[in-house]
């Protein structure tokens, strides 16, 4: 594995282009951005195509001989397939007013990393292929072949993009470069080109029902020692239900929240809420994973991992779905699930059985999240709260890109941490709400090996968090994403090292007055409360 | 694929050095890759081989570390239930380093 450089050398970054055109400028695969290839039998239980032993740093990606046939079939049934993959082929101007958008160009400088080169990596071989002009004038009209440096460079750089959208929010024609990543991605993997972090949850999920591979035994062991800890800061003993048919509302959150710090405190957060309103609701150990390592592989990956949250609902005969803290997860569910998998007219349109709230904007998914839900809790009177117990917390919020882009999620959030929290501080406008920076490593790019570009990607972010912790002493960064809890966390240490990473849920829970609780001393994490320390 | 050599058999591993099979694994694996990274395994450390090959068998993945710590400080005292105390023993921490000298892979997802 790489060694990563340290933050005071990482930080000097060089803007400077090379001297000669991109088109001419050879890629290098350098360690430390890239992430070890798809293993072959997690391709085999997904039922991809070539799955072998192979190393990215080896010459010979041991592909099959026609690869340049299968790729560019590829392409043509996609432009056929994708209106949207055509048009963003077709309209860009290269206005670059996407270019210093995003968070691996302003931690790396390298200039294939403006949305808009990284786009033309893919657009230059379509050009070649598909458009009248690229096929006579060649390089003239930006058209170039697909040679093997081609296809590694886009290996290289597709596996270099989040998918956060943050460069779309600043294209005057709107284009979604994430879509063009996507596409990429699909074409590498009809190859098996995908990297082992992606393909190695997305098999887990496939066989298993989540990422991690939790097999149900294990979440339920899981679960109870998170409920020991719950009984030991409240005293309260929760028994939740598992699988049960005929439960009210089905609840669906990223596995990483039922195994990994601080994910696991979000988790206490989730079940305690739900334990102090008397929700008649069911963990599932099928349908146990929100999230979509699918998602960053291909379309049809991806609607086959999401087809379980809609059979699990149908199958236990709840009424409608209550959808965890993730990132992606929500891009998936509010923009993909009812079309690829539904239409879920065996549920009902959600509403609250504590407030009798109906959230109509969920009236084709079926499906809430979770900030909404106690959002209207809160806004209806229905939990006590005692701010005062996260006292000892400087919270800033930061947008995930998925529920913020990908659903317009900003005030929920935010309502709920000023009613939980007393001490709320916001980061720089340029990097919140619509404009928020990826935490860096998302899309699946939170893997070990590649922890130099997830550094140089998570800058932004930290940055961001860093000017807040300057001015106000910020000390804990909230979220409502599974990915983010994990990256912020290392991207955090490495940046800003002494700022903690939280779930919106855990925040609410240290805060939640439950009925029969013994005083509380300690919050979720075991350490003591504001003005309890020494009493523990 | 990589392999190490251990009494003149040789085990495949991943790219970071993690077993490709957990049930090949036998505790001269475990003393060959602590030597290769200079840490001398004590009781303390095999208390902790012990526990996670015993709960991978199990569960078929590493347990969680609000578990580790939880069932550590059982067998090993209540002074050393805590994240601190692994770190001690396993400086790169519990969840990688101690799970590769048992033989088990790493956990990948969000995580």
């Amino acid at each position: 594995m790489a060694k990563t450089p340290k933050p005071d050398e990482l930080s000097k970054i060089n803007y400077t282009p090379p001297q000669s055109s991109w088109i001419d400028t050879p890629t290098e695969l350098k360690e430390g951005y890239w992430c070890y290839g798809a293993k072959p039998k997690n391709l085999e239980i997904l039922h991809f195509p070539n799955p072998r032993e192979w190393r990215v740093q080896d010459e010979d990606w041991k592909l099959p001989e026609n690869w340049q046939e299968i790729i560019l079939e590829g392409m043509k049934e996609r432009l056929d397939k994708y209106r949207s993959f055509k048009v963003f082929m077709d309209i860009c101007v290269r206005c670059g007013a996407c270019a210093d958008k995003c968070h691996f160009f302003i931690g790396s400088g390298d200039p294939k990393n403006m949305p808009v080169l990284r786009a033309e990596l893919l657009r230059s071989v379509y050009r070649g292929n598909f458009t009248a002009a690229g096929k006579i004038l060649g390089k003239i009209a930006g058209a170039r072949p697909l040679t093997l440096a081609v296809l590694k460079e886009w290996w290289y750089y597709f596996f270099q993009c989040t998918e956060c959208r943050r460069c779309s929010v600043f294209c005057p024609y709107g284009i979604d470069t994430a879509e063009i990543t996507m596409m990429g991605r699909e074409l590498l993997n009809l190859l098996g080109l995908n990297t082992d972090w992606i393909s190695g949850p997305a098999a887990n999920c496939y066989m298993k029902g989540n990422h991690l591979g939790l097999e149900p035994h294990t979440i339920v062991g899981n679960l109870s020692y998170m409920l020991d800890d719950i009984e030991t800061a409240t005293g309260i003993k929760i028994e939740p239900t598992f699988n049960r048919k005929g439960a009210e509302i089905l609840f669906v959150t990223p596995s990483g929240d039922l195994f990994a710090d601080p994910g696991t405190y979000t988790c206490m957060g989730y079940l305690m809420l739900f334990h102090e309103l008397g929700l008649d609701y069911t963990w599932s150990t099928y349908a146990s994973e929100g999230g979509n390592f699918g998602f960053f592989t291909s379309n049809e990956l991806a609607k086959r991992l999401n087809s379980k949250i809609y059979a699990e609902a149908k199958r236990l005969g709840v009424k409608w779905i209550l959808g965890g803290e993730c990132g992606h997860m929500w891009r998936v569910l509010n923009q993909y699930m009812d079309t690829w998998n539904g239409p879920a007219d065996f549920l009902e349109v959600p509403k609250s059985p504590i407030t009798g709230t109906v959230f109509e904007n969920t009236k084709t998914t079926k499906m809430v999240h979770i900030a909404e839900f106690t959002a209207d809790l809160i806004k209806n009177g229905k939990l006590k709260l005692d701010p005062k117990r996260n006292d000892n917390l400087k919270v800033t919020f930061h947008d995930s890109c998925n529920t913020s882009r990908g659903m317009g999620l900003f005030e929920e959030p935010r309502y709920i941490i000023n009613n939980v929290c007393n001490n709320f501080y916001e980061m720089d406008e340029l990097t919140i709400r619509e404009k928020t920076f990826c935490c860096g490593s998302g899309s699946g790019l939170n893997a070990g090996e590649n922890m130099e570009i997830r550094m140089r990607g998570g800058l932004p972010r930290a940055n961001a968090v860093k000017d807040v912790v300057d001015k106000y002493g910020v000390n804990m960064v909230a979220n409502i994403c599974a990915i983010d809890r994990a990256v912020l966390t290392a991207s955090l240490d490495y940046w800003v090292p002494g700022t903690k990473v939280t779930g919106v849920h855990e925040l609410v829970a240290n805060a939640l007055i439950m009925k029969g609780e013994k005083e509380r001393t300690t919050d979720l994490r075991g350490e003591p409360l504001p003005g309890m320390e020494g009493n523990e | 694929m990589p392999t190490i050599e251990v009494d003149g058999k040789n085990f495949e591993v991943d790219e970071d050095g993690y077993l490709q099979d957990w049930q090949e694994w036998n505790e001269n694996v475990a003393k060959k890759m602590s030597q290769d990274d200079g840490i001398e395994l004590t009781e303390s450390h095999w208390e902790v081989i012990k526990f996670l090959r015993d709960y991978f068998e199990k569960y078929q993945i590493a347990p969680m570390i609000k578990i580790l710590t939880k069932e550590i400080g059982k067998v090993m005292g209540p002074e050393k239930g805590n994240t601190k105390y692994l770190y001690e023993l396993y400086p790169a921490g519990p969840a990688k380093q101690a799970c590769r000298y048992a033989g088990l892979p790493k956990p990948t997802g969000c995580v």
